[in-house]
């Protein structure tokens, strides 16, 4: 299923503070009150408020909106964090259950290396300072889907803090104007999955599938250095594609492998921090924004009634498109932590600190697992703005969709075609042709290979766009047959005898005497009618520029 | 043959004296018959037979796996066994069948022992007398012997004889008690806060806690994690030798063992004890400790001495705040380690079935018993 594009950011919302333009104030950066710890991240344009809002109307005072998130990645490993079973999406319930993840007695955690190396990678992609010790902790509640009463993850020290989060948002109404934003990555962590509870309300009961406790869990939080919707949907998108990027996790909302919770609160500007709420349950990238965004409105409308906003944790109803708050949630839990005993603190070397002799099946060196890193997409893109000369906010287009920059490498491989030409049609034929149906890129049954022989055929002028376009139609439904057989059969190949143009030109003219008066008359349409004649009379193959010179060429004359 | 120690049985065995399946036999005959002391919630009959005969069959063939192989063992009842039912001595977990075996257990099996059954103990291994599980006490069997009968019936004013016995101290009662009685010649223990060594004082038998990390705790159901140990019971000091070089070892399914290998070992006969020095720490001799344990620790200090060793005071300083930190991290390690228990995946169910948190809270007020620290 194609990915949504990129919107343009906090249309017309009211609550952004005049900064671009509107210059009725003087911005004081982000609007976020600044609770975020160590380093802001420097972004390439300094941290300006999006767009203008609507002046206040009098009386009113404007609002700022803080957001922080809380994402959980499930790891991209065979098998879980503490245990051997395999971690699998669509396995029938309970076939993926070891001992130790249904809680026997007994049994005791032993750490998966794959998920530590996937930590270690996100952390590094992430700037974050790896620590070289963490330690891991039980955080207590009780649920039917956490069987041993306990989740083990790391509350005191976790593997990786201090890192920051670049990500891109459109300002203004114009695709072009893309400003990277970033966000404060205050720390990852390691934790377990829980299992699934399904509600049958029918039956009073409540069936427990345990394949997912115990599947390794990457917590990533960011600071609450976000101010909408906006701005936090494309942070969690960029790390989706850093994740897939990485391998650590595939990092696929609908499959439940990324969730993520929302910390939203609003203050007027130059207050301190309005009490928050954490909004849970945003599990779609289309409502992430949305949500998070009637989050904000909600509490600014609570406030401006008079009202009071409760430190509760609601969560997202997507048929209604409202947050509502969530029942067994009252209240502050009190999650008793305590040190994992069955584990020993986590330690990590790099190439400096390495014990000698030391097996390497047994210790982690995050100098070459730095060494190893794949390219990250941030740099992926600004490859290809220099190697082709691309916009930046295509570079963003041709990453947003599985599969599509290797299409449109795949294509450039074949073609002698210009990029801006390859890139406009991959970014808006044949793209628009995947979302039109429905499809991924991997379902297309155009190949790289056909497009690049097509824009062959159309770099060397031998077919007219449009006709090009034909084509491309044609192959979209019918395999078989490639493009120049397509152009063949439907003699759809441009006119090259100039000749015989000039001539089919000169008869139109002197057939239609009444329009070549409207010509000279200076009606600028009239032109338009000749060119549709002339096409007729060649069936289409002639390229429509090229007939207006001509035209134009024998009028004057 | 019943009464001798580990490695004479194991050297008899090896002879030909005896026979696995003889040795098995009398062991189970004594069981029987020593069915008061309430030592073993579980007889593992069939399956002790059924080992002692393939132990018969490598003897014949003059295969035997080792010093293990052929001698009855027995198992505290907080040890996983696949197949045999592993109660903890709780409601909570009569009838758990559990489907793996511990470790330690494991290691026995492999060098051939016979498992005998699996001994009473406190519920959930808390407690310092045997007498808290379900199954009831564990009786000592010095409250059988001649020194005690006599005793007894001095005090006796035509009391019931049932009601006066000793415990076994815990909370390896079981464990102590089956070894104390001669029904098996090794037995699996725990120690969290002298939990083998206890019971081993009060039934007269070695019992010996392990250093924390040096035995794999894998199997072993959890009262404390940072401080339980599998502990071995045996009639003498060389079969905890024995027994001990075939348990300790690193574990990959215990991440908290020590990777160093370690290897079986014989300790070496102590002829010479001119170059040792023992301390004697000066915090324990508190006036609440009794005469007679006081003559008794005197008398084998000046035995020490006597024949050439260094015997001198030392000071274990925080000695005083070793109850209080133990009461803290033992109630919170237990709360935690018991949060498992809600009868969901196994273990006792109640019937109510209202909502989870009813079905918890039914089923936990039914499976639990009242903790006395």
């Amino acid at each position: 299923m194609a990915t949504p594009m990129l919107r343009w950011c906090c249309p017309g919302r009211r609550w952004i503070f005049a900064g671009i333009g509107g210059g009725s104030r003087h911005g004081r950066g982000v609007p976020t009150g600044s609770t975020s710890s160590g380093k802001r991240g420097q972004s390439s344009v300094a941290q300006q408020p999006l767009i203008t809002a609507q002046k206040p109307r009098k009386g009113e005072r404007e609002w700022a909106a803080v957001v922080g998130l809380e994402i959980h990645a499930q790891i991209a490993s065979n098998s879980k964090l503490f245990s051997g079973s395999q971690v699998d999406f669509a396995a029938p319930p309970n076939s993926l259950v070891s001992f130790f993840d249904a809680s026997l007695p007994g049994t005791l955690p032993v750490l998966n290396r794959r998920c530590v190396e996937a930590a270690v990678m996100t952390g590094l992609a992430l700037d974050c300072h790896i620590n070289r010790k963490s330690l891991f902790d039980r955080k207590h509640y009780f649920y039917a889907d956490l069987p041993a009463g306990y989740q083990i993850t790391q509350q005191r020290l976790p593997i990786a803090v201090n890192g920051s989060l670049a990500y891109s948002v459109c300002v203004g109404q114009r695709w072009s104007q893309m400003v990277t934003r970033t966000v404060g990555v205050k720390q990852i962590q390691l934790e377990q999955d829980s299992g699934k509870s399904l509600h049958d309300n029918l039956r009073s009961q409540t069936l427990i599938d345990l394949n997912r406790a115990g599947v390794g869990l990457l917590e990533v939080v960011l600071e609450p250095d976000m101010s909408c919707g906006e701005e936090a949907a494309a942070a969690i998108r960029e790390l989706q594609l850093i994740l897939q990027a990485l391998g650590t996790s595939q990092a696929n909302m609908a499959e439940g492998q990324l969730r993520v919770d929302a910390n939203i609160s609003v203050h007027h500007p130059g207050e301190p921090l309005g009490v928050r709420t954490e909004v849970k349950n945003l599990n779609s990238a289309r409502f992430l924004a949305k949500a998070i965004d009637y989050e904000i409105q909600r509490q600014i409308s609570e406030l401006e009634n008079g009202g009071k906003i409760l430190n509760e944790t609601r969560s997202f109803d997507y048929k209604l498109g409202c947050t509502v708050p969530m029942r067994d949630k009252e209240g502050k839990q009190d999650y008793r932590f305590m040190p994992e005993p069955n584990l020993p603190p986590l330690l990590l070397y790099d190439s400096g600190s390495l014990p000698t002799g030391a097996d390497p099946q047994q210790v982690i060196d995050i100098d070459q697992l730095r060494e190893q890193l794949p390219e990250l997409p941030r740099v992926t893109r600004e490859k290809l703005v220099r190697q082709y000369g691309m916009r930046p906010e295509h570079s963003f287009a041709l990453l947003n969709e599985v599969g599509l920059l290797e299409f449109f490498q795949n294509v450039m491989k074949e073609t002698r075609a210009e990029p801006k030409k390859v890139t406009s049609w991959v970014l808006n034929t044949f793209l628009g042709f995947l979302k039109q149906q429905n499809l991924a890129v991997s379902e297309s049954p155009v190949t790289p290979s056909a497009l690049a022989e097509l824009l062959d055929l159309l770099d060397r002028k031998a077919i007219s766009s449009s006709a090009a376009k034909q084509v491309f139609e044609e192959l979209w439904r019918s395999k078989g047959k490639t493009p120049a057989q397509m152009v063949a059969e439907k003699q759809l190949e441009l006119m090259q005898d100039a000749e015989a143009l000039e001539l089919l030109c000169r008869s139109t003219l002197e057939t239609h005497p009444q329009v070549v008066t409207d010509v000279k008359k200076g009606n600028p349409r009239a032109i338009n009618k000749l060119i549709g004649l002339v096409r007729r009379a060649t069936l289409g193959r002639a390229d429509p520029t090229v007939i207006k010179e001509v035209l134009e060429r024998q009028l004057s004359s | 043959m019943l009464g001798r120690t580990l490695r004479e049985v194991s050297a008899a065995l090896k002879q030909g004296q005896v026979t696995p399946t003889e040795l098995c036999q009398r062991c189970l005959s004594l069981i029987k018959k020593t069915k008061f002391l309430n030592a073993y919630i579980t007889v593992s009959e069939e399956v002790a037979l059924k080992q002692a005969e393939e132990s018969e069959k490598r003897y014949k063939k003059g295969l035997s796996l080792g010093d293990l192989d052929g001698i009855p063992v027995a198992v505290k009842d907080n040890f996983s066994t696949a197949g045999i039912e592993t109660t903890c001595a709780s409601n909570m977990l009569k009838g758990y069948v559990p489907p793996y075996n511990a470790t330690v257990v494991q290691k026995l099996l492999d060098q051939g022992a016979l498992l005998m059954g699996k001994t009473n103990l406190d519920e959930f291994a808390m407690g310092s007398g045997s007498t808290d599980g379900i199954f009831g006490p564990v009786k000592n069997p010095w409250s059988y012997s001649k020194q005690y009968r006599e005793k007894r019936k001095q005090k006796s004013h035509g009391e019931n004889e049932d009601s006066d016995w000793l415990i076994t101290g815990g909370s390896s009662g079981g464990s102590a008690a089956a070894v104390s009685a001669f029904t098996c010649f090794a037995a699996l223990g725990s120690d969290t806060g002298g939990s083998t060594r206890n019971p081993a004082a009060h039934c007269g038998v070695v019992g010996l806690k392990p250093s924390y990390g040096l035995v794999s705790r894998h199997g072993l159901i959890p009262l404390v994690n940072s401080m339980d140990v599998p502990g071995t019971l045996t009639r003498c000091v060389d079969d905890a030798a024995t027994v001990l070089g075939i348990l300790a070892g690193h574990d990959p399914k215990d991440s908290t063992t020590i990777q160093d290998p370690v290897k079986p070992f014989t300790l070496p006969s102590l002829t010479d004890v001119s170059k040792l020095c023992i301390g004697i720490p000066k915090e324990y001799l508190t006036p609440a400790l009794s005469s007679e344990v006081r003559s008794l620790w005197s008398k084998a200090a000046n035995l020490f001495e006597s024949e050439g060793a260094k015997v001198i005071e030392v000071s274990l300083p925080h000695t005083s705040y070793s109850i209080v930190c133990y009461h803290v991290l033992c109630t919170s390690e237990v709360a935690s380690n018991m949060a498992r228990f809600d009868g969901l995946e196994y273990g006792h169910r109640c019937d109510t079935d209202v909502s989870t948190e009813a079905m918890y809270a039914a089923t936990r007020r039914e499976g639990f018993n009242d903790v006395k620290l």
